[in-house]
C-alpha cells in the first residue's frame, strides 16, 4: 500500500466540476440489528467528483456506498441520488440502480455467461435495448478497458484483473451517470492492480463521478479531488488530496496515514 | 559460492516420459500399484470371470420360442440331457404386449407409442438447448396431447385444461396492465390468474366440456384409468410427476426463500408436511381413504390420486435440493444483478436460478430416478404397475414357477431409463460447465 501506484501524476485541470448535484445524503443512520453502523452521515456529491472514502476496516465505508444503491437500507435520514428519493419504492430503487453503475471488490461476474453475454444482459432486458445495439455498445466499452479478444470467453477463463475491467466495462453498458467502487483491487494481485486502475483513470478523466472506497493512497492523490476518511460509522475528515495526506486534522486520521504510508 | 543467478534462456516444454502415458502405465497406476491393489486386481478377475461363465450361458442359451414354462423345460431336455437349465425367455416373447402395454386392446397400441413418441420429441428442445425452439410448441401440445392418447373420450376436456392455462394468462396480462405501477403489480396479477384459472377447472371446464361432447362427439375410445397397466403406467406416471414437479419445485424453493411471511410460511409446511409422510402413506391415504370418506358415487380416479401424490411427494424434495443450490449460489451474484437494475423476475430467471439449478442438478435427477422407480409403489393399491402384471403372468398356469426372467427384464428396463437419466445428467453437468472454478 505504501508507495503509489501512479507513476506520473494525472493531469486533472480538464476534470471539471458541476455544481450540479448528484447524490444528496443528509443525517442518514443506518443500523445491523442494534449495531449504529452508519452515524449520520451528511455527505452531497457533485456531478463529475472523484471522490476516494478511505478508512480502517468496520469503519462503514463499503455500507455506505452500498446505502447509496440500496443494496443496504438506511433506517434514518435521506438520500436523493440524480433527483430520485431512495424509498422503500421499488420503482425508485430500480431507477436509481440502472443509473448507477457499481464495481464490487470481488468482481461478481455472471459465471455461466460469456464475457459478451454479461455486459449485454442489462441493457437488453432492463433497458430494453436491441440486442445487436446492445452488443455494439458492449464491444465499445470492452474495447476501452482493453479486452475485446476475450468477448467470447467465461469469466473463469479470465485472470482477476481482467474480470474486473470486464466488470466495469459490464456496468458502463449501463450509461450511468454515477460509478461506485467497492474495494475494487484488494482481491487483486499486484501486478493486475494497476491495469484497473489504469482503466478507473480513464474513466475519471472522462468526467464520470465516481465514489471509490480503496486503500489505494496513489490513486487517491492521483485522481481524487477530494479524500473521505471515516472511523466508526462517521465521517471523520475530509478534504481535497493533497491537504489531506500533508496534513491530516484529527488525530485518528494522522494515525491511519502514518499506519498505511509509513512503512 | 556464488548465490547469484541469471536466466539466459526458457527451456523448452518436452514430452512427458512414455513409462507415464498409454494403456501399460494406465494399468500399472490403476491397478499394480502396490502389493495390495495387485491383489485386490486378481481377486476381482477372478470373481468377475466366476460371474461371467455362471451367468452369460444362462442368459444366452436361453428359449425364446415356447408357449409355457413346461415348453421351455422340454426343450432344454432335449437339447442338454445332462438336465442343465438355461433362461426361458419365451415368457417375455409372449407376454411383451402385456409387459409393454397393459390392457390395451392390440388395435389401441398404436395410442400408447404415439404418445411416447411425442415425449421424445418434446423432450428433445428441453434437454438440448441447441436444437430449434419451435419444437417447444410440440413440448407444450404434448402436455394435452399425451393425456388425450392414454386415456381417449372426447377431445373437449383435455381441450378446456389446455384453456384454463390461457385464462389464467389472459388474466395475469389485464390485472399486469391495469395495476402496473402499483407495489403489489406482480402479487395481485399472479393470484389473480391463479384464481382465475382455478374457477375455470374446477367450475366452467366441466360443464362446457360436457356440452361440446353432446354437440360434437369428437374423440377417440376411452380408456378407463384401471386398466392402465405395465410400463404405459410406469411410463405415464414417472413422466408427468418429473414433468410437472419441476416447476412446482422451483416455485416451492424460491417461496420458502421468499421474505412475504406468508408465501414462505406456507411454502415450508407444505415441503415439511410432505416429506414427513412415507409416499406409501400419502398414496393409500389419497386412494383408500378418500373414497372411503367422499359422499358415495365420487369416484376417485386412483391413477390421477397417485400422479398428483407423487408429483408433489417429488415437487418436496426436489425443491430442498434446488434450494441447497440457491443457497450455494454467492450472495456477490444477487448484488450483481440488483446492482445492474434487474428486478426480482428477471435476477432469478437469468442469474440465480440457472447457476442453481446448475449446482442442484445431480440431486434433481437423483429424486427423477427415484421418483420413476417410487412409480412400483402404486402396487400396493393398485395391482397394475409392471411387477404386479409380472404377479398376473406368473399366475397363469402356463408361466408359474418362473422367476428370474421376468424380474430380470423388468429390472433391466427400468435401469435403462435411469442409467440414459442419469448419463445425462454428467453430460448435462459438463456442458454447463464454464471456467476453471
Amino acid at each position: 500500500m505504501s508507495e503509489p501506484h501512479m507513476d506520473t501524476a494525472v493531469d486533472r485541470s480538464h476534470m471539471a466540476v458541476s455544481d450540479e448535484v448528484a447524490i444528496e445524503i443528509q443525517a442518514m443512520n443506518k443500523w445491523y440489528g442494534e449495531f449504529h453502523v452508519l452515524k449520520n452521515i451528511d455527505l452531497t456529491v457533485y456531478q463529475g467528483e472523484r471522490i476516494v472514502i478511505c478508512g480502517p476496516s468496520g469503519s462503514g465505508k463499503s455500507t455506505l456506498i452500498r446505502c447509496i444503491n440500496a443494496l443496504e437500507e438506511h433506517q434514518k435520514g435521506s438520500i436523493v441520488v440524480d433527483g430520485t428519493l431512495l424509498s422503500s419504492d421499488l420503482k425508485n430503487i430500480d431507477k436509481i440502480r440502472s443509473e448507477v453503475g457499481m464495481c464490487f471488490q470481488h468482481f461478481n461476474l455472471f459465471p455461466h455467461l460469456t464475457i459478451l453475454e454479461n455486459c449485454t444482459l442489462a441493457p437488453i432486458w432492463v433497458r430494453k435495448t436491441p440486442k445487436k445495439e446492445a452488443e455494439e455498445t458492449a464491444m465499445h466499452f470492452l474495447e476501452k478497458v482493453k479486452i475485446p479478444d476475450q468477448a467470447n470467453k467465461y469469466p473463469g477463463q479470465l485472470s482477476g484483473g481482467q474480470q474486473q475491467r470486464v466488470a466495469i466495462a459490464r456496468s458502463l453498458c449501463m450509461k450511468p451517470r454515477i460509478m461506485l467502487f467497492d474495494e475494487p483491487t484488494s482481491a487483486l494481485d499486484p501486478e493486475m492492480i494497476k491495469e484497473v486502475l489504469d482503466t478507473m483513470i480513464g474513466l475519471a478523466e472522462e468526467g464520470m463521478t465516481m465514489l471509490c472506497v480503496t486503500h489505494e493512497m496513489g490513486f487517491a492523490q492521483a485522481v481524487a479531488n477530494r479524500v473521505i476518511f471515516m472511523d466508526a460509522g462517521q465521517i471523520v475528515e475530509q478534504n481535497e488530496p493533497h491537504a489531506f495526506f500533508n496534513n491530516p486534522q484529527n488525530d485518528r486520521t494522522k494515525l491511519f496515514l502514518s499506519q498505511i504510508l509509513g512503512h | 559460492m556464488s548465490l547469484s543467478f541469471v536466466r539466459t534462456e526458457m527451456e523448452e516444454p518436452q514430452p512427458a516420459p512414455s513409462s507415464t502415458v498409454g494403456i501399460v502405465a494406465w494399468a500399472r497406476t490403476n491397478l499394480f500399484s502396490s502389493i495390495p491393489n495387485t491383489i485386490l486386481t486378481i481377486i476381482a478377475l477372478y470373481l468377475l470371470v466366476r460371474l461371467a461363465v455362471g451367468i452369460f450361458p444362462w442368459i444366452f442359451l436361453g428359449v425364446w420360442d415356447a408357449g409355457s414354462l413346461s415348453e421351455c423345460r422340454e426343450i432344454f431336455a432335449e437339447l442338454y440331457p445332462d438336465g442343465r437349465e438355461y433362461a426361458c425367455w419365451a415368457v417375455i416373447a409372449d407376454r411383451w404386449d402385456q409387459i409393454i402395454f397393459g390392457y390395451y386392446s392390440a388395435d389401441q397400441y398404436w395410442r400408447p407409442i404415439l404418445g411416447w413418441i411425442l415425449i421424445g420429441v418434446s423432450a428433445v428442445p428441453v434437454l438440448y438447448p441447441n436444437t430449434p425452439r419451435s419444437l417447444l410448441y410440440v413440448t407444450v401440445a404434448t402436455a394435452f396431447v399425451y393425456p388425450f392418447l392414454v386415456w381417449g373420450g372426447t377431445i373437449w376436456p383435455y381441450l378446456m385444461a389446455a384453456v384454463g392455462f390461457g385464462v389464467g394468462y389472459g388474466v395475469y396480462r389485464i390485472l399486469a396492465a391495469v395495476t402496473a405501477g402499483n407495489a403489489f403489480s406482480s402479487v395481485i396479477a399472479v393470484s389473480g390468474s391463479v384464481i382465475a384459472a382455478a374457477v375455470w377447472w374446477i367450475g366452467l371446464s366441466g360443464p362446457i366440456s360436457g356440452a361440446l361432447a353432446e354437440a360434437m362427439p369428437w374423440g377417440i375410445e376411452a380408456f378407463r384409468s384401471r386398466d392402465l397397466a405395465g410400463f404405459a403406467l410406469a411410463i405415464t406416471i414417472g413422466v408427468v410427476a418429473i414433468a410437472a414437479s419441476l416447476p412446482l419445485a422451483i416455485a416451492l424453493a424460491l417461496g420458502r426463500q421468499s421474505n412475504m411471511l406468508i408465501v414462505n410460511k406456507l411454502s415450508t409446511g407444505f415441503i415439511e408436511m410432505i416429506r414427513g409422510v412415507p409416499l406409501i402413506t400419502l398414496i393409500f391415504v389419497a386412494v383408500v381413504l378418500l373414497q372411503y370418506f367422499l359422499p358415495s358415487g365420487t369416484d376417485v380416479d386412483p391413477i390421477l390420486a397417485i400422479m398428483i401424490l407423487v408429483t408433489l411427494f417429488t415437487a418436496a424434495y426436489i425443491a430442498e435440493v434446488i434450494r441447497a443450490g440457491l443457497a450455494a449460489v454467492p450472495k456477490g451474484q444477487y448484488e450483481a444483478a440488483d446492482s445492474l437494475g434487474l428486478n426480482y423476475g428477471l435476477a432469478q430467471r437469468l442469474i440465480i436460478l440457472p447457476q442453481a439449478l446448475k449446482i442442484a442438478i445431480p440431486g434433481i435427477v437423483s429424486n427423477f430416478i427415484s421418483v420413476f422407480k417410487d412409480t412400483v409403489l402404486v402396487s400396493i393399491v393398485f395391482p397394475n404397475d409392471p411387477l404386479g402384471i409380472a404377479d398376473t403372468i406368473r399366475a397363469d398356469s402356463n408361466w408359474n414357477g418362473i422367476v428370474w426372467e421376468l424380474y430380470g427384464f423388468i429390472a433391466l428396463v427400468f435401469f435403462l431409463f435411469c442409467f440414459a437419466m442419469s448419463r445425462y445428467s454428467l453430460s448435462l453437468e459438463k456442458r454447463l460447465q464454464t471456467g476453471h472454478r
